[in-house]
């Protein structure tokens, strides 16, 4: 097969299979160093903060938060939203690269999982603690019931949500546990202590290495992916139709399935990029996340940011074209009324910033991606405030307009599920490879490469193998 | 003896040697209990591991189950029962609400021997069957935990006896002694009591009844004694009035009887495909009341200048008429007192000409007005005088100066409260200290109470036996509803007592009825039969005779001549009463406290209303929102200055005047209305003729560094062109009776060509062959007549009494999160219009700024807004657990057990008529109000839940009404009748405003009301389908409105 000669390789460093072993273990077998240690702290104080803000919510009621009834949705459905949206990225990498044969995703697709899980967690908090009596929430799952003839309204977007999330989040832990398991038997084989060894060993659920193992391995990871993909679409597809469906100008838009798939990629893409530039700094993880991968997942923010970019526009359009007096006054209001600094900041963050992605260097500079990342994570958090709050503070009865002001517990909760998803994800980077070692290893080749670069010294042009 | 053999069984009759034996044992089967016994395992004390389990499991299940039992509440059943309790039936009892300021014929729901809910009385001709918001909210004053709980002696609780041994030792020393004894009270309208009154002179000679009201119609009064020699208020027939031109007075929300005028009122404004025709209304006013929000034509006018515009419009009509005009000065708005005149002039003898001032002089040309127009024997009754307002200020002063100059050795006090409601400058306080026997019968421990010797706490009105006559042959009774829930003792009581009569004073109405009423008519034979039925209806009317033609017999030039004497400054004050909160005297209790003002919005304050431009000029905050306070100022009127009193911007206050509202800033009246505004009676003065003067023509005002939050049920001032209140000219709507009620239109294509058809038209369930849903049998709606609607808020009360709607809080307002099921939205107009943009060539977004600022005169409209019961209702389809369904009568349901809180139907409201619980509104104390003590529970409705925390509550269209009324038509056999059904907030409407029936009967009245031209769905458009529609407001003006949308 023919392979040019400058094409970049995937991982550098001239890893062999050992080396890859040994880089991706180092971190669980030795002791974390002092920034985990600090990370970990200020992680755990942070969720610590979730702990006595949900307590103080659950305790008091949720007139604690500042959502009122004109704006009965506040920080809490826009946090919602933009975690499902962050845990887009990790099905799309794994599942949708894996698909599309994008070997390139195998160094970032364990953490972008990870990341996934941990990211619906959080959403999935916020879903639990919204709702005005937060001890029942299982009354939105179809279970049977002593209730009489008692269900739930399966024409209810919210109920699309329960299934959505609920379906999302087992299928992805599923792949992410698929794909660690012949991970979990190197650390397995490689345990120095019977602790270890009997955890990891619990958790490598009898992994051999077979050939039928890999066989297995590999049948079930494609299966999982064409059960995933569709659901990268389907997810923030029917999130968005929590808004799409209802009356409300601004909300109640055919637009919002693409554009909420393409804004959930996008901010999920700026997520992975902010946790992998950490990553691959704190664990030494260079060679392996190369700026390959992050130009790479740069190209698909400026793809998606575009998109959303196109779909504001569209909207603005609609508003005008449709001739709808409240569909037009919302529209105008969003960004001149009182939230027109959301609107603003959106605008800005989402489809400004990452348009500075069309120059390479700028995409392959780290630091500049990851600021760039941060900031179309805060514009994606401002478009889901933008839709839920500016959409409800000034909707059809103008008797009814008000105003909306978080409360410090609101905030809290928030910052505290930051505090919650870092924790989970320093414990997954602790105990668990942060990279897929075992697939990994596939892309190396190790005596090609270094035959390409003899044959490219030696003044050849072309290097063929097989 | 018998040989009957008895056996148990075939072996007993048998008595088989088996059998015998085995009978000897005490079981027939042998029981291997030895072999139980030596079971070793019994022996060993030892649990396996798997019983400890076991055993853990079972405990801990256990405990559980217990733990979670909920908590047992006990009740007390009836030993005996009584005849009119019957559990879950309500029991109606027709009283009068008559407090001194307000008066009400009214029914009252009891429930388990508590009266829950005050409905208005149909029988009666004075208020037909409307009440207004304090009436409704009086039920819950009765359960005020404030209230004083027995007599008191020295500002300790003491007992009747002692107490009246005292008193009565006083009486007699100082009747002996010759020295003054005082009843001091706000309008006494009883015969009764007015009878113990002068059988109490009688016995002490030197006593004295003195009237005083808080807002004194004195002047109406003394200038009816100047000009026609009948010291009397007249009553006043607004139904015949073509024209009403009323200055400053405020008689659809406060002025002497408003219940009784918003409802004659009311009726000069109905319009029909069949009516076309209504009074056209002129308001010259100093601040923008109820009244004047309702006017088709309202003038600002400085206080100052009132008696000017009168004396204007006076000499306008005059030179009609040919006589003599008086001196008068000019006044800026000429052209609306010629037009004004003109109309009037056109209308002689089918107009009124009312005025607010308590200046005698003032009113005397208003008669001279009334007079010239030939209104007297026709819109005005001067044979069949009112007695509500006799207060007579110079009697008052009078008083204060006796007691000053410690003449008055007893004073004893009733449904008054002077210490608070008094100006400053008269000194009540300082000279009430000079009574050495003071005696208050107020229900608290009031400013006034608490500075008396005595208090003998009067019953509350719904425990108490009374009587009242309000007008002329009309006579009305109160009787208790429950027993009293203290040791109180009713005033006529208390005076009988006195007076040394040992008769009860029911007995003693009784007997007064029998003497006095009795006589008057010839329907009943039997006083008994005549008794029961007067306590049946409430009231009894004797027929009104004629009106007699008045004299007139009085020179205006001397009143002209010191009108003109009146001086205007820069800044001049009106002090009004809310609508809520009138004089203060049920200033504790929260439904008032809560209810939004009419016209502003604002609850739990008072506040200086200023216009916008002016507050611009003085650099205060114009911005009112959730996080921004307002200025302070500290005001300074007749030497008086109240401190930190926020200053809120009001469209249609003139500028260089403000206004501050009475009734607030009560210090005695109860933890929740203590320390709550200003106190603004502490500014009032006397005017040149020594009466109580409700405005002054210097206010001076200075600014306070602090800031103070005011907070409101609207935030939003103006209707932003948006269609959801539609109106019309008088002229457009008799041109074509669908004027302003244009249906918004679709253009759809059916893949051939586009056509429009109406919006609502379109339906995404409809089929071919059921193009809507079919609604067999009932059908419940609600029709809303934007032109009978004054806006006056007694539905807001009646449906939070009525359906326990709990009380937020000051703060909990602030975060817009008032829980009331029915609001009533105020828009003023705009100068701004789309029409206007277009012209102008404004861009949209400058249009849309420029609407949102109201005009400086506005129009203004009221809207009604409930739960719309939508057939296709948005809600419904969005909750995840079917907590909100549709019932087959066309009801929106909340059902409040199987909410979880997702707030999602809220979101998805068009109309955001939903109310979260927030939090737990009763027993917590973060919300300390009614709901909060156990007292303050009685008031609650056992048909309607209270709802808990974290679910979503609204209108339910009175749902407990609907079933009572269906059951009781069930129980009589028959079907259900229009008008057997009507919702709380319908049923006492002043105004008529609001209809509900079933719409599927197409001859009930709301189905009638809906076939009306002027009927509308609000936002029809969106295709939701309400069940509630609204008609049409049409404004008797010449201008467009241009508020309608082609």
């Amino acid at each position: 097969m023919y392979e040019a000669p400058i094409r970049e390789p995937l991982i550098l460093g001239d890893k062999t299979n050992h080396d890859i072993t040994e880089d991706i273990c180092r971190p669980i077998e030795g002791k974390a160093n002092k920034y985990w240690w600090w990370c970990f702290i200020v992680a755990v104080a942070a969720l610590l903060w979730w702990v006595l803000c949900v307590a103080i919510t659950v305790g008091e009621g949720i007139g604690v938060w500042g959502i009122n009834n004109i704006v009965d949705w506040g920080w809490d459905i826009t946090n919602f939203v933009w975690w499902v949206g962050i845990g887009h990225a990790g099905t799309l990498i794994s599942a949708v690269l894996l698909l599309f044969r994008q070997k390139w995703r195998l160094s970032i697709n364990r953490s972008a999982e990870a990341m996934t899980i941990f990211a619906v967690i959080c959403a999935a908090t916020f879903l639990l603690t919204h709702i005005g009596r937060p001890w029942l929430p299982y009354w939105l799952l179809p279970l049977p019931n002593q209730f009489g003839s008692l269900w739930v309204n399966f024409n209810s977007p919210l109920i699309w949500d329960t299934f959505a999330v609920t379906t999302y989040f087992t299928v992805s832990l599923v792949f992410w546990y698929t794909g660690l398991i012949p991970d979990f038997a190197v650390i397995r084989d490689r345990a120095k202590t019977s602790a270890t060894k009997f955890w990891y060993g619990l958790l490598a659920f009898g992994w051999t290495g077979s050939s039928k193992n890999w066989q297995r391995f590999e049948e079930v990871s494609l299966v999982l992916a064409g059960i995933s993909t569709p659901l990268v679409l389907s997810v923030h597809t029917i999130v968005s139709m929590d808004f799409a469906t209802s009356v409300l100008p601004g909300w109640h838009a055919t637009i919002f399935p693409p554009y909420f798939v393409a804004g959930a990629i996008f901010s999920g893409f700026a997520m992975v990029q902010t946790l992998l530039i950490i990553t691959r700094k704190v664990l030494g993880l260079e060679n392996y996340i190369t700026t390959l991968h992050i130009d790479m997942m740069n190209r698909i923010i400026l793809v998606t940011g575009s998109i959303v970019g196109i779909a504001y526009i569209t909207e603005f359009f609609i508003a005008w074209y449709s001739g709808v007096e409240y569909e037009s006054y919302c529209f105008i209001n969003r960004a001149t009324g009182y939230y027109w600094w959301a609107y603003a900041s959106m605008m800005t963050c989402n489809v400004v910033s990452p348009q500075l992605f069309w120059f390479k260097k700028l995409r392959t500079n780290i630091t500049f991606t990851f600021v760039l990342s941060i900031v179309v994570n805060i514009g994606m958090w401002f478009e889901r405030f933008v839709i839920i709050v500016s959409s409800l503070h000034r909707a059809f009865v103008p008797s009814e307009w008000g105003t909306y002001h978080p409360s410090w517990v609101e905030v809290g909760i928030y910052v505290g599920s930051l505090g919650l998803f870092f924790t989970l994800f320093l414990l997954f980077a602790r105990f668990f490879p942060v990279i897929a070692m075992s697939e990994l290893k596939t892309i190396v080749k190790s005596s090609s490469t270094q035959a390409k670069r003899e044959a490219l010294k030696h003044g050849h042009s072309h290097v063929s193998h097989h | 003896m018998s040989n009957r053999k008895y056996w148990k069984s075939i072996e007993d009759l048998n008595r088989s040697p088996e059998f015998v034996k085995k009978a000897k044992n005490e079981f027939a089967e042998e029981i291997p209990i030895e072999k139980f016994l030596s079971n070793d395992a019994l022996e060993s004390s030892k649990t396996p591991r798997r019983d400890f389990l076991k055993f853990l499991g079972f405990s801990v299940t256990a405990a559980s189950l217990a733990a979670c039992e909920t908590p047992v509440r006990k009740t007390v059943p009836y030993l005996f029962k009584p005849e009119e309790v019957t559990i879950g039936v309500s029991s109606w009892y027709a009283s009068t609400f008559d407090d001194g300021a307000d008066f009400c014929n009214v029914l009252v729901k009891t429930r388990e021997g508590r009266p829950i809910k005050i409905e208005g009385n149909k029988f009666s001709s004075f208020t037909s069957g409307g009440t207004n918001a304090r009436t409704q909210a009086s039920v819950l004053t009765l359960y005020d935990t404030a209230r004083i709980q027995g007599p008191h002696q020295n500002g300790k609780p003491s007992t009747w006896k002692d107490v009246d041994a005292a008193i009565e030792s006083k009486l007699n020393e100082a009747a002996a002694a010759g020295s003054a004894i005082r009843i001091l009270s706000a309008s006494v309208t009883s015969p009764s009591l007015n009878s113990t009154i002068s059988d109490f002179i009688s016995k002490y000679p030197t006593a004295k009844h003195v009237m005083y009201d808080a807002v004194s119609y004195a002047a109406i009064h003394k200038a009816h004694e100047q000009t026609f020699g009948i010291p009397a208020i007249p009553s006043y027939d607004l139904s015949k009035a073509q024209v009403i031109v009323s200055f400053g007075a405020d008689f659809l929300g406060n002025w002497i009887a408003p219940i009784q005028f918003a409802r004659q009122y009311a009726q000069t404004r109905k319009l029909s495909n069949g009516k076309k025709e209504m009074s056209k209304h002129y308001q010259f006013e100093s601040y923008l009341s109820l009244t004047g929000a309702n006017a088709d034509v309202r003038t600002p006018i400085k206080p100052s200048q009132q008696g000017a515009a009168i004396v204007n419009l006076y000499n306008a009509l005059a030179s009609k008429a040919g006589v003599s005009t008086l001196n008068a000065n000019k006044v800026s708005f000429a052209k609306n007192i010629e037009k004004a005149a003109h109309d009037l002039w056109e209308n002689k003898g089918k107009s009124i000409v009312v005025c607010d001032s308590n200046n005698p002089n003032v009113q005397a040309v208003v008669n001279g007005i009334n007079n010239l127009l030939g209104n007297y024997g026709n819109t005005i009754d001067l044979t069949n005088p009112l007695n509500i307002g006799q207060g007579k200020d110079t009697e008052f002063t009078n008083l204060v100066s006796e007691m000053k100059e410690g003449k008055v050795a007893v004073l004893i006090m009733l449904n008054t409260n002077p210490v608070y409601t008094t100006p400053k400058s008269l000194g009540f306080e300082a000279a009430l200290s000079k009574v050495p026997v003071s005696v208050s019968t107020a229900d608290r421990l009031d400013e006034t109470a608490s500075k008396c010797k005595f208090v003998c706490p009067n019953h509350h009105y719904l425990e108490s036996w009374g009587d009242a006559s309000p007008k002329a042959k009309l006579f009305a009774l109160i009787q208790p509803t429950i027993y009293p829930l203290f040791n109180t003792r009713s005033f006529g009581d208390s005076v009988l007592k006195w007076t040394g009569n040992t008769t009860k004073y029911q007995d003693y109405i009784k007997a007064h009825w029998e003497k006095k009423i009795f006589p008057t008519q010839s329907t009943e034979l039997l006083f008994e039969d005549f008794w029961m039925k007067s306590l049946h209806d409430g009231i009894y009317e004797v027929p009104l005779a004629a009106a007699s033609s008045v004299t007139w017999n009085f020179e205006l030039s001397g009143s002209a001549s010191e009108i003109a004497k009146e001086t205007g400054s820069e800044l001049e004050i009106t002090f009004y009463q809310k609508i809520g909160m009138g004089i203060g005297t049920q200033a504790n209790n929260p439904w008032l406290q809560e209810m939004s003002d009419p016209i502003s919005k604002v609850t739990w304050d008072n506040y200086i209303t200023m216009s916008p431009a002016e507050m611009q000029k003085r650099g205060f905050n114009t911005i009112h929102e959730k996080e921004e306070k307002m200025n302070t100022v500290n005001l300074t009127v007749n030497g008086v200055t109240l401190e930190k009193v926020p200053v809120y911007p009001q469209p249609g206050q003139p500028e260089g005047t403000i206004a501050l509202a009475l009734g607030y800033g009560r210090t005695m009246a109860g933890t929740t209305a203590n320390n709550i505004g200003v106190n603004a009676f502490s500014l009032l003065g006397l005017n040149s003729s020594g009466f109580i003067s409700y405005y002054s023509n210097k206010a001076i005002i200075a600014n306070n560094t602090e800031k103070h939050m005011v907070v409101t049920t609207q935030n939003h001032q103006t209707l932003m062109g948006r269609n959801m209140v539609k109106e019309t000219t008088l002229a457009e709507f008799q041109k074509d009776p669908k004027a302003g009620n244009h249906t918004e239109m679709l253009a759809i294509s059916n893949g051939h060509e586009h056509k429009k058809v109406p919006a609502h038209t379109i339906d995404l369930w409809a089929t071919k062959e059921n193009p809507g849903f079919a609604k067999p049998g009932l059908q419940w709606s609600m029709g809303i007549d934007l032109n009978s609607c004054i806006g006056c808020g007694n539905c807001l009360i009646a449906c939070q009494s009525e359906n326990n709607v709990a009380v937020v809080g000051k703060d909990e307002v602030r975060m817009n999160r008032e829980m009331s099921w029915i609001r009533i939205d105020r828009y003023y107009s705009s100068a701004m219009s789309k029409e206007k943009a277009e012209v102008e060539k404004k861009g949209v977004i400058d249009m849309y700024h420029a609407m949102e600022v109201p005009e400086e005169n506005p129009q203004v409209v009221f809207q009604p807004l409930m739960c719309m019961h939508c057939n296709h209702a948005p809600c419904e389809t969005v909750c995840p657990v079917i907590a909100t369904t549709h019932s087959n009568e066309g009801l929106n349901q909340m059902i409040y057990n199987r909410c979880v809180g997702t707030k999602y139907c809220a979101n998805n409201c068009p109309y955001k008529v939903r109310r979260f619980n927030w939090f737990k509104y009763f027993e917590n104390d973060q919300f300390n109000y009614n709901m909060n003590n156990d007292l303050g529970k009685m008031v609650l409705n056992p048909d309607v839940t209270v709802r808990s925390r974290g679910v979503m509550e609204k209108c339910s269209m009175c749902i407990q009404r609907i079933q009572d009324g269906k059951l009781t038509a069930k129980k009589e056999g028959r079907e259900l009748k229009d008008g057997d059904i009507d919702t709380a907030c319908a049923q006492s409407c002043p105004t008529n405003a609001i209809t509900f029936g079933n719409i599927a009967d197409s001859s009930s009245r709301v189905s009638i009301m809906n076939k009306e031209d002027r009927s509308y769905y609000m936002l029809e458009e969106l295709g939701v389908q309400p069940s509630v529609f609204y008609q049409v407001k049409v404004r008797n003006i010449e201008e467009s409105t241009n508020q309608h949308h082609s």
